[in-house]
């Protein structure tokens, strides 16, 4: 597969290689859709099944961490936005800069979601022997505000009496919670990566008017990941939240 | 064989892509990103499966020859089946015809230099390679006894064979066949030659959009499927077993949702096969093309809508199985339109014997059984007595042998000539097309008769009164074995010792006839300018079929 500049020998034009590439991504993406498909409904039906135990551990996260990374992530949206704009009409600098800024914070929303993890981890929220969903109300660490601990536990109380296995069914939604932001995690590690090529492409000043594809379906992407968040983020940490 | 050969030697076009020399050796093909050459490498490494399935279909006929099992123990018997599915289902049939024709032809067909994405497209048999390599380890190290369909809580919990490497294997190859579709999708739509309209494009073309449909639609859910399935095996969660509060119904609604248009991933090419073959050996124009074009998307979309008929007998409302089994039903219509129209293409057709005519009839007899058997299955009252018996074996392997293996087997025949540029012996691969539908028949044919008196599927052991009918399906599976390994045999003499073939020796219409045999790397040295209607033998003067002209002399080695 021989290439002239940009244009590799197998297609006429370059309008006819940025057209396919283009279309290429789109169904990529419509491939992701019943990926995360798959999930979304094993989710949906778990809640419908378990709602009290899914609204208890749902309690659990932390709104502050995941409300600061869905702001993180559609930031991400803006800045690789204007990365594919700047690519369009031919501003070089801006691409790198908007291209730095946007795997800035992608690397922001992972770290975030590292914290959450271990925060999980401690509070013997990770599916499998030991979960107990009662374990941090019962073990409260001096960092940790009585008040709030006081509130878990009540409402844990309730929810035990509605729900006695919602040890078993808080497991399902873990499990899912997991599931689904580590799937999600894996796609924004993925886009990294194409981030960084971008980056390095974008020093060598590859990027023209003429010739940004790349760039362009790597925003698609970029953008794709950041949609499923913003499901993902109601449906896993909103579900019950009245306190 | 006679020896005064009756139109003078042609020669191998000088260049072409078998010997193209841009890198040497095994890197060469390993490296390449030549859609022709991938496809070759598609077809040796479904050949590998393909044998491996076959040899584990032996065992299990052979241990079925006696009431009481002949072979192997009841465990190793549920290990041969289940191998034999995952290893046919997911590493033959399913990349069999578009992985392997679909990648060869759609460029050629459409006149494209390659597919759209041509690393991709190397990349996926990588992934295909990877992915069966994993399912080759699992098969190795403790085998894998679940039924290819993994049911939860069996496959989750239970099972103690090597279920998770088949399943992160399955997950993997599943990729493989994603690319393929997206790539194929894609190419149909940007890369058609000036004048290649839709509408003048190749049926084989749109079976292979309809298949690349079902396979970006389809295989992504069983591949979060099959994920959470070897998840939940792995670290004791709890998405599909009841005992931890999960759903096992909810994994069989969601590996169907796949599963079944899978069959259509497997049937639609074998179709496309024919579309191709029946109006070249019948030197007419395909009777009702656009109706046979749409027949092909329609099987795609209701496909997609039938699934839960796979679970009658498991759990779901009556409203439901009423829809699906109506459902079910309306997928025969798209199916009989393809049945009665390459019929009507044969009506007063000038019909030639060649090998890929007698595959393809034997298909359309096949698959008529085939389909017909599945409204049985449809049938709400009459599937909760047969089901799970060896009715159902009987018909899905008369749509997947009898169809897709036939039609698969039958392109080879089509476009062997084509693929090496040289033609295999006439009378014999005549006799082993024969020899294949004998054999298929006497295989399967029996199955419906012990499904209908009530032998299940998958039991090791039947009582002494099914023996005869049991012997009879043994004795086919040998024929059906030799209908196998005669092609395998004289194609691969063909590859060197055949008589070349020259650029259209049947002659048919497609664009793929108006390259060299075998096609350069680039597959035409000029881009081609269609300005002609799909399947038009009349108004074709380049194909030497012009009114009073004799026809070219016939076109094979021995006769």
């Amino acid at each position: 597969m021989h290439r002239t500049g940009e244009l590799y020998g197998h297609f006429e034009t370059l309008e006819q290689q940025k057209e396919s590439a283009a279309f290429g991504m789109w169904i990529f993406l419509v491939t992701e859709v019943l990926f995360f498909g798959g999930l979304f409904l094993t989710y949906t039906i778990n809640r419908h099944a378990f709602g009290t135990a899914f609204g208890a551990g749902s309690n659990t996260l932390d709104i502050k961490l995941g409300g600061f990374n869905t702001v993180v992530l559609i930031m991400s949206s803006l800045t690789m936005a204007m990365a594919v704009w700047c690519a369009q009409v031919g501003k070089k600098q801006l691409v790198s800069i908007f291209l730095i800024a946007t795997l800035g914070l992608g690397t922001v929303f992972l770290g975030v979601k590292v914290i959450e993890y271990k925060q999980k981890f401690d509070h013997h929220l990770i599916p499998g022997q030991g979960f107990d969903m009662r374990y941090r109300s019962e073990h409260p660490t001096p960092a940790d505000d009585p008040k709030e601990i006081a509130i878990e536990k009540e409402e844990l109380e309730k929810t035990f009496a509605v729900d006695p296995d919602t040890n078993a069914h808080g497991q399902l939604y873990f499990s899912l919670y997991f599931g689904m932001t580590g799937l999600h995690a894996l796609h924004m590690i993925v886009g990294a990566g194409l981030l960084l090529w971008l980056i390095k492409e974008s020093f060598a000043g590859r990027f023209t008017p003429q010739y940004h594809t790349p760039v362009e379906i790597v925003g698609l992407y970029w953008h794709f990941v950041d949609i499923v968040w913003i499901y993902l983020f109601p449906l896993l940490y909103l579900i019950d939240r009245h306190r | 064989m006679s020896n005064t050969p009756l139109t003078p030697d042609r020669e191998l076009p000088h260049k072409h892509y078998l010997n193209a020399s841009y890198r040497s050796g095994l890197r060469s093909w390993l490296l390449t990103t030549d859609h022709k050459r991938i496809a070759l490498l598609y077809l040796a490494s479904v050949t590998v499966f393909f044998f491996i399935g076959g040899v584990l279909a032996t065992m299990i006929r052979i241990h079925l020859l006696t009431p009481g099992g002949a072979l192997v123990t009841p465990e190793t018997y549920n290990k041969l089946f289940t191998m034999h599915g995952v290893a046919m289902i997911f590493f033959f049939l399913i990349p069999s015809i578009p992985a392997v024709f679909g990648n060869f032809l759609i460029p050629l067909m459409i006149g494209a230099k390659d597919l759209a994405f041509p690393k991709i497209n190397l990349l996926s048999w990588y992934i295909y390679v990877v992915g069966g390599c994993f399912v080759l380890y699992s098969f190795g190290t403790g085998g894998l006894d679940t039924g290819w369909t993994f049911y939860t809580p069996l496959s989750s919990v239970y099972s103690n064979s090597a279920v998770t490497p088949a399943v992160i294997g399955i997950f993997i190859n599943g990729f493989s066949s994603i690319l393929t579709g997206l790539n194929f999708i894609v190419t149909i739509h940007t890369m058609r030659a000036p004048g290649m309209t839709w509408f003048r494009m190749p049926l084989f073309v749109w079976a292979h959009y309809a298949t690349s449909l079902v396979m970006i639609l389809g295989t992504p859910v069983v591949a979060i499927t099959l994920l959470l399935a070897g998840l939940e095996r792995m670290f004791h969660l709890g998405f599909f077993n009841p005992a931890l509060g999960g759903d096992p119904i909810l994994f069989q609604h969601l590996f169907w949702f796949y599963s079944h248009p899978a069959v259509y991933i497997m049937i639609l090419p074998a179709m496309g096969v024919i579309s191709e073959i029946i109006p070249t050996f019948a030197r007419k124009p395909i009777f009702g093309y656009a109706f046979i074009a749409g027949s092909s998307i329609a099987i795609a979309v209701i496909g997609f809508l039938v699934w839960a008929h796979h679970m009658f007998v498991t759990g779901e409302s009556t409203y439901a199985a009423l829809t699906f089994s109506f459902l079910s039903y309306l997928v025969a219509i798209p199916s009989a339109v393809k049945v009665f129209n390459w019929t009507s293409t044969l009506y007063k057709g000038s019909i030639s014997w060649d090998p890929p005519m007698i595959y393809a009839l034997g298909f359309i007899g096949l698959f008529v059984i085939g389909g017909l058997t599945g409204l049985f299955l449809a049938c709400l009252g009459l599937d909760i007595h047969i089901h799970d018996t060896y009715f159902v074996v009987a018909h899905f392997h008369y749509i997947m042998v009898g169809g897709a293996v036939m039609g698969y087997v039958g392109g080879l025949h089509f476009w062997w000539p084509k693929i090496t540029g040289r033609l295999y012996p006439r009378s014999l691969s005549r006799f082993a097309a024969v020899v294949l539908f004998i054999g298929f028949n006497l295989t399967f044919f029996p199955q419906f008769i012990l499904g209908y008196l009530g032998m299940p599927r998958r039991y090791h052991t039947y009582p002494p009164e099914f023996q005869v009918l049991n012997v009879l399906s043994t004795a086919g599976a040998s024929i059906l074995a030799l209908g196998y390994l005669l092609p395998m045999s004289y194609l691969t003499w063909s590859m060197r010792y055949g008589r070349v073939a020259g650029q259209n020796p049947w002659p048919a219409t497609g664009l793929e006839w108006k390259t060299d045999s075998p096609p350069l790397t680039e597959n035409f040295e000029v881009t081609p300018v269609v300005t002609w209607e799909p399947y038009d033998f009349k108004n074709r003067p380049d194909l030497g079929l012009a009114t009073g002209a004799p026809l070219p002399a016939p076109a094979h080695g021995d006769d």
